[in-house]
């Protein structure tokens, strides 16, 4: 099993998913250069977290556009999984890997705390080894955050159960109080039509160590590590 | 021959705005109320095209693959 952490100009939680991955999880991971591409078949490629660009134009949006990001779109169509955190859930949003946008929070200043999650989805790669309706809790950290989605594609999201994690308070209410950045239905996570790629604004392998305050999120990699050992899934080669 | 092509892309219509409100609030506390405010982002760019159609049609695929996000954004384009 091989996972890849693609880094951009820019990343900057890059190497906290490297050591997740190796350190906490224990699979073998390549960081890998966004200029080099995808050199060989992954099993799974993380799209982590940072200022791609310095988030010139909009966050994401340029990133989106690079070669690298062609390959991963068709690894991700070839079954292969991909997990957007924070920016590398805004570069999956403007690569069109799922529908909607991450844009300017409601309130439009840079979060970064702690926040509640409340699990919606229990059958996808990534989130298989939660329980339906499990509160978790993992850190935000981002200024361009709130999901915003036409009504129709919330209304399919929903209905497909392609919403992985909602804002909520400590005992799982969706209230707006516990929504930090305004996003559509306290919407935080979301699955692309195969369930194939999840894009999420919170930072999971800042939650993935009990040294860190938090180990809620470490079983989102579990969960795509359990998924590949079951199923097998790898990317095309090049 | 070169043409002088001006994109503006703004939120669509209903859309939040929290930029628009912080300066709308501030405008207020200097004294200026006002009834509406948006913003847009202004591109010139200058670019070699067989005609004004040709520079049109070069400038809607910029907007449609990089500088406008569909689910958020409109844009005009006017040539010179």
């Amino acid at each position: 099993m091989k996972f890849a952490v693609v880094q951009f100009g820019g990343s900057n939680c890059d190497r906290d998913t490297y050591h997740v991955l190796t350190d906490v999880c224990g699979v073998d991971t390549d960081l890998v250069w966004y200029k080099d591409g995808l050199r060989r078949p992954y099993d799974a490629v993380v799209l982590p977290g940072g200022f791609s660009y310095g988030d010139y134009l909009r966050a994401g949006a340029i990133a989106a556009r690079t070669p690298v990001m062609a390959e991963i779109v068709r690894h991700a169509k070839s079954g292969g999984l991909v997990l957007g955190i924070c920016n590398g859930a805004q570069i999956g949003s403007e690569a069109g890997l799922v529908p909607g946008t991450f844009t300017l929070n409601a309130y439009p200043k840079f979060i970064s705390r702690h926040v509640y999650l409340r699990v919606e989805n229990t059958t996808s790669p990534f989130t298989g080894l939660y329980r339906e309706g499990e509160v978790i809790r993992v850190p935000i950290a981002h200024k361009e955050g709130r999901y915003v989605a036409s009504d129709d594609v919330i209304a399919r999201l929903k209905g497909d159960g392609r919403v992985a994690f909602r804002f909520c308070d400590e005992h799982g209410n969706t209230t707006p109080e516990s929504n930090p950045n305004g996003s559509a239905e306290n919407i935080t996570g979301v699955l692309s039509e195969a369930g194939n790629v999840l894009a999420m604004m919170p930072h999971p392998e800042r939650a993935s160590e009990a040294a860190l305050g938090s180990e809620d999120g470490v079983k989102i990699f579990n969960s795509m590590i359990a998924h590949i050992e079951e199923h097998g899934h790898r990317g095309p080669m090049r | 021959m070169n043409y002088d092509v001006t994109i503006t892309i703004a939120l669509k219509e209903g859309m939040l705005n929290p930029e628009a409100r912080a300066i709308r609030h501030a405008l207020a506390n200097l004294g200026f109320p006002t009834e509406g405010l948006s913003t847009a982002r202004l591109y010139r760019i200058t670019l070699d095209a067989a005609d004004a159609a040709a520079a049109e049609e070069e400038a809607r695929q910029m907007c449609e693959r990089l500088l406008a996000n569909p689910v958020i954004h409109h844009y005009t384009i006017e040539v010179e």
